[in-house]
């Protein structure tokens, strides 16, 4: 699988994670890219997160093993330590606005998962 | 204010309770002759069955000085004075007798070698006599000596009881009643002699005044109390012609600075001996004292028990112009209704087997029927009774509808607990719960039962809809009978009952999103994101074989080792893509899954057992891992603990347990609704004296009624204490629901179809593919995984806590 590589300013990097189908719906994985780790998550509707896989509450590297569900409408994930849950577009915690998760950009490409970490 | 109570009954208790609940200031001295703090002498014969002296006795309430084993000898009047035996000298301003009264023991010859069932002390020389002897005698068929017979039962006698009147419980109900009582008590074992006086006693022998010889080695008198009035008749007190210290309607004695409650008190020249007047009498004491004017104005005799199993219960007056009764003798139920010549005042009524009416129509007793006599000697069927505001609910604390009603209208209580919490409602006997709750249900509040915004419904409810109607995957639930997409809530929920229905593998297809993390990789969580190994160890019985290969995995993976409450190994520190090489090494010698991460069964305890131990009297051991083999993999609303301990020495902890066992002489007695944890909870005694497959089959449908009714992470404890034991009872001893057939299947079908998950997963490389610490990185493990060394062993370094 090769990798769509920034060429120019304002062109990303992305980095290929996985085909999309390994992505269990409403279950998140992890992936290193470029050091960090990055949780992503493929929804019920087929739509794709990413989001920083260090949960602030606790320090560990664990999101990507989180429940995924909606609150409300917004797509969430919850902490698998104490629960806390955080919006999969905005990386924002519900129940501690104060505190949020990085989010990256996402996409498929023939396929392939790849994330962006710029 | 300086008041002295003396007496430490739990007239006593509810008197000083009150005083202290209602802000008195004063000091308060309680004195008592035995040698412990007021008890529950209405739950007394549940000591026999092991429940300790310490969770019958009452607390004592703050800012209250007591002075136990010592016993007032005198009172000065003038002095203002009491003296006890040990000479201590109390002072007081205001004095209350509370002294109870003393079991009558006829002046037969030989009573001198019987007993009398009163206090702990009384129950413990009964069950050390019981000892040595086959058969007892109960002299009494009332309700305290009937209560008697069932201890004595209880301890492995054959048991007789003696009543000189015609029938059974002669003042609570009528001959129809008592022939009834009597089938059921019969029906138990015991040996009943009625109409028939004594004779006298002689060594291991009771005569009958017929003439009729009884071998027994222990003879228990429960033949009636009296008053125990000799202090007040010492200091010169007035008192009744045939006992009891008179008072007023403010319970005041002949002289005004000395009250009388309780059973010792002759209030309105009556005696009075259940807990329900005694409190009422306690409570118009204390009123008085703070300078109110409450009045006792005698109290209805009405009672509802269960005694030897049986429902008995009458209430208002037991005659009357006319009577309906409803008798079934098949089942054992018999119905009276007494009501007024125009048939239209209810008058009073008895219920043997079946007390549900006793509940709707005790309130109703002088007031106009809401039915006809028939349709309600039939009531919770289709006759709804709407009480009057004064109708009194809960007769223990003297608590009326009207006030039930102000405390969810004035005080916003929404729950029977802060009901009771507000009027003492249900605090006593518990029997009118029901009614507190129909009575907020009449008030429109609306116990919210959601699971979370995606479900309406809790979780029992969710259980029978996908057992109902066979939905089998979480999107079908959630679409039919929820919106959205779930949560960490619900999620989990779904994935339990679903695995309690099916038992299908929990990271089959769809269902593997619905785990938590524990769940989902077959292991539990840690602070540092790694996960803890427990493979089973049933019954913590282990071979140096296997014991050496946790020790080689431990060793060869760096994993921290120790040993759980659970009698089992925990092996800590493994990173997700260790677990299924860790796995596979267990697997490989005999190990399976020990279900540690799930809501599930976890261990059955044991201690060593008949097999080794020279106390033992069954083997635990044996009896454990047969119970955790039969239970592994059982998913439920929360974990599930159990233990087998092979005496009653207890050394397994049974009692602290979801489930315990614990080895008699002849069998196994079951105790349930055990916890320790936040809430510690001695577990209730559910059957005595079972057999293996009479064990195996309660446990059964206990744990199947559990998983299909509790609520979401509502261990046991809490949902036997929401359901109530004598319910559990019913329905899984009794079959009271008719569900026992579907249990026992239920049951079957999750032994039948049980599987190791750890092995059902090495052996499916789709599911082998999620134990990977990143996804596009296979062999790289986690660079944020970090151990120190402590003690020997790893234990993680601390994880830098900041939110970005």
């Amino acid at each position: 699988m090769t990798a769509v590589q920034g060429i120019a300013a304002g062109t990303r990097t992305w980095i290929p994670i996985c085909p999309y189908t390994d992505l269990i719906p409403e279950r998140g994985a992890a992936a290193l890219v470029r050091g960090r780790q990055v949780a992503v998550f493929r929804t019920h509707d087929d739509r794709l997160f990413a989001v920083g896989n260090r949960d602030p509450f606790s320090g560990a590297h664990v999101m990507s093993r989180g429940i995924a569900g909606t609150r409300g409408e917004e797509p969430v994930v919850a902490a698998p330590m104490h629960k806390q849950t955080f919006s999969l577009i905005t990386g924002v915690c519900l129940d501690d606005p104060t505190t949020a998760l990085p989010t990256y950009p996402t996409r498929v490409t023939n396929g392939t998962v790849e994330v962006s970490v710029e | 204010m300086n008041v002295v109570v003396v007496g430490y009954g739990p007239t006593a208790h509810r008197l000083v309770e009150t005083l202290a609940a209602k802000g008195f200031t004063g000091s308060i001295t309680v004195i008592g002759e035995e040698p412990r703090p007021a008890y529950d002498r209405v739950a007394l014969t549940s000591y026999l069955s092991g429940t300790g002296a310490e969770a019958l006795t009452y607390p004592v309430p703050g800012g209250i000085a007591t002075r136990l084993a010592d016993r007032v000898t005198a009172v000065d009047r003038e002095g203002r004075t009491v003296t006890t035996r040990s000479g201590h000298v109390q002072p007081y301003d205001v004095l209350v007798l509370a002294t109870g009264s003393a079991p009558f023991v006829p002046p037969v010859p030989g009573a001198e070698g019987a007993f009398v069932y009163r206090t702990i002390e009384d129950l413990d020389a009964i069950r050390d006599a019981s000892r040595e002897a086959e058969a007892g005698v109960v002299v009494g068929g009332g309700l305290l000596g009937l209560e008697a017979a069932d201890a004595l039962r209880g301890l492995g006698l054959a048991t007789h009881v003696v009543e000189m009147a015609g029938r059974l419980m002669p003042r609570q109900v009528d001959e129809g009643g008592g022939a009834v009582l009597r089938k059921h008590v019969e029906g138990l074992g015991i040996t009943v002699h009625t109409g028939v006086g004594l004779d006298r006693l002689e060594d291991g022998r009771v005569l009958l005044a017929d003439g009729t010889a009884i071998e027994a080695g222990v003879v228990v008198f429960s033949a009636g109390v009296r008053p125990r009035d000799e202090l007040a008749r010492q200091a010169g007190l007035e008192v009744g012609a045939r006992g009891g210290v008179a008072v007023d309607e403010g319970m005041r004695t002949s002289d005004p600075s000395i009250y009388a409650v309780g059973e010792c008190a002759l209030a309105g020249g009556v005696v009075y001996g259940l807990v329900a007047p005694c409190n009422a009498m306690a409570e118009v004491a204390a009123d008085r004292i703070l300078g109110g004017r409450a009045v006792f104005a005698g109290a209805d005799q009405s009672a509802k028990l269960k005694l030897l199993g049986v429902d008995v219960a009458s209430f208002g007056e037991l005659s009357g112009a006319l009577d309906v009764t409803y008798m079934d003798p098949v089942s054992g139920v018999y119905k009276k209704l007494f009501v007024s010549d125009d048939a239209r005042t209810l008058l009073g009524g008895i219920c043997v087997g079946d007390a549900t009416p006793y509940a709707t129509l005790r309130p109703l007793v002088g007031r106009e029927l809401p039915a006809a006599p028939g349709d309600l000697l039939f009531a919770g069927t289709s006759v709804t009774v709407e009480l009057p505001d004064d109708a009194p609910v809960c007769t223990c604390n003297n608590v009326t509808r009207g006030q039930v009603r102000a405390a969810v209208a004035e005080h916003g209580c929404t729950d029977v607990a802060a009901v009771k919490k507000c009027t003492r409602a249900g605090t006593t006997c518990g029997s009118c719960v029901p009614a507190l709750a129909s009575i907020l249900a009449s008030e429109g509040v609306v116990q919210s039962k959601a699971l979370c915004e995606h479900f309406d419904h809790s979780r029992p409810e969710l259980f029978d809809i996908a057992r109902v109607r066979g939905i089998s995957t979480f999107s079908r639930l959630i679409a039919e009978h929820g919106r959205g997409r779930g949560c960490d809530i619900c999620k989990p929920v779904v994935a339990s009952i679903l695995a309690s229905l099916n038992n299908g593998h929990v990271l089959e297809g769809e269902r593997a999103a619905l785990q938590d993390t524990n769940d989902h990789f077959l292991a539990n969580i840690q602070k540092n994101g790694t996960y803890s190994v427990v493979p089973r160890i049933p019954g913590g019985e282990i071979t140096p074989e296997k014991l050496i290969v946790i020790g080689e995995v431990a060793r060869d993976f760096g994993l921290y080792t120790k040993i759980t409450g659970g009698q089992r190994i925990d092996l800590f520190g493994a990173r997700v893509e260790q677990l299924p090489d860790i796995w596979k090494r267990l697997v490989e010698a005999g190990f399976e899954s020990g279900h540690a991460y799930g809501k599930a069964l976890r261990t059955v305890k044991s201690c060593v057992g008949s097999a080794w131990c020279r106390y033992g009297v069954q083997d635990s051991v044996g009896m454990a891992i047969a119970l955790e083999m039969r239970y592994r993999g059982l998913r439920s609303p929360h974990k599930l603990k159990s233990a087998v301990s092979g005496c009653a020495r207890e050394c397994a902890e049974a009692r602290s347990k979801d489930f315990g066992i614990i080895a008699t002489e002849t069998g196994w007695n079951l105790y349930v609704g055990g916890n320790g944890g936040f809430t510690p909870r001695h577990a209730d005694l559910l059957a005595n004296d079972l057999s293996d497959e009479e064990l195996v089959r309660a446990i059964d449908r206990f744990l199947m009624f559990y998983i299909r009714t509790a609520d979401r992470l509502q261990r046991t404890s809490a949902w036997v204490e929401s359901i109530g034991l004598d319910y559990l009872r019913e329905v899984i001893l009794r079959d009271s629901l008719g569900i026992c057939a579907d249990l026992d299947a239920a049951m079957a079908r999750h032994v039948a179809t049980y599987f190791d998950e750890w092995r059902a997963t090495l052996d499916d490389p789709e599911k082998l593919r999620r134990f990977v610490s990143f996804v596009n990185a296979p062999g790289i493990p986690d660079p944020s995984i970090v151990f120190e060394t402590e003690r020997g062993q790893i234990k993680p370094v601390l994880v830098e806590v900041g939110r970005s």
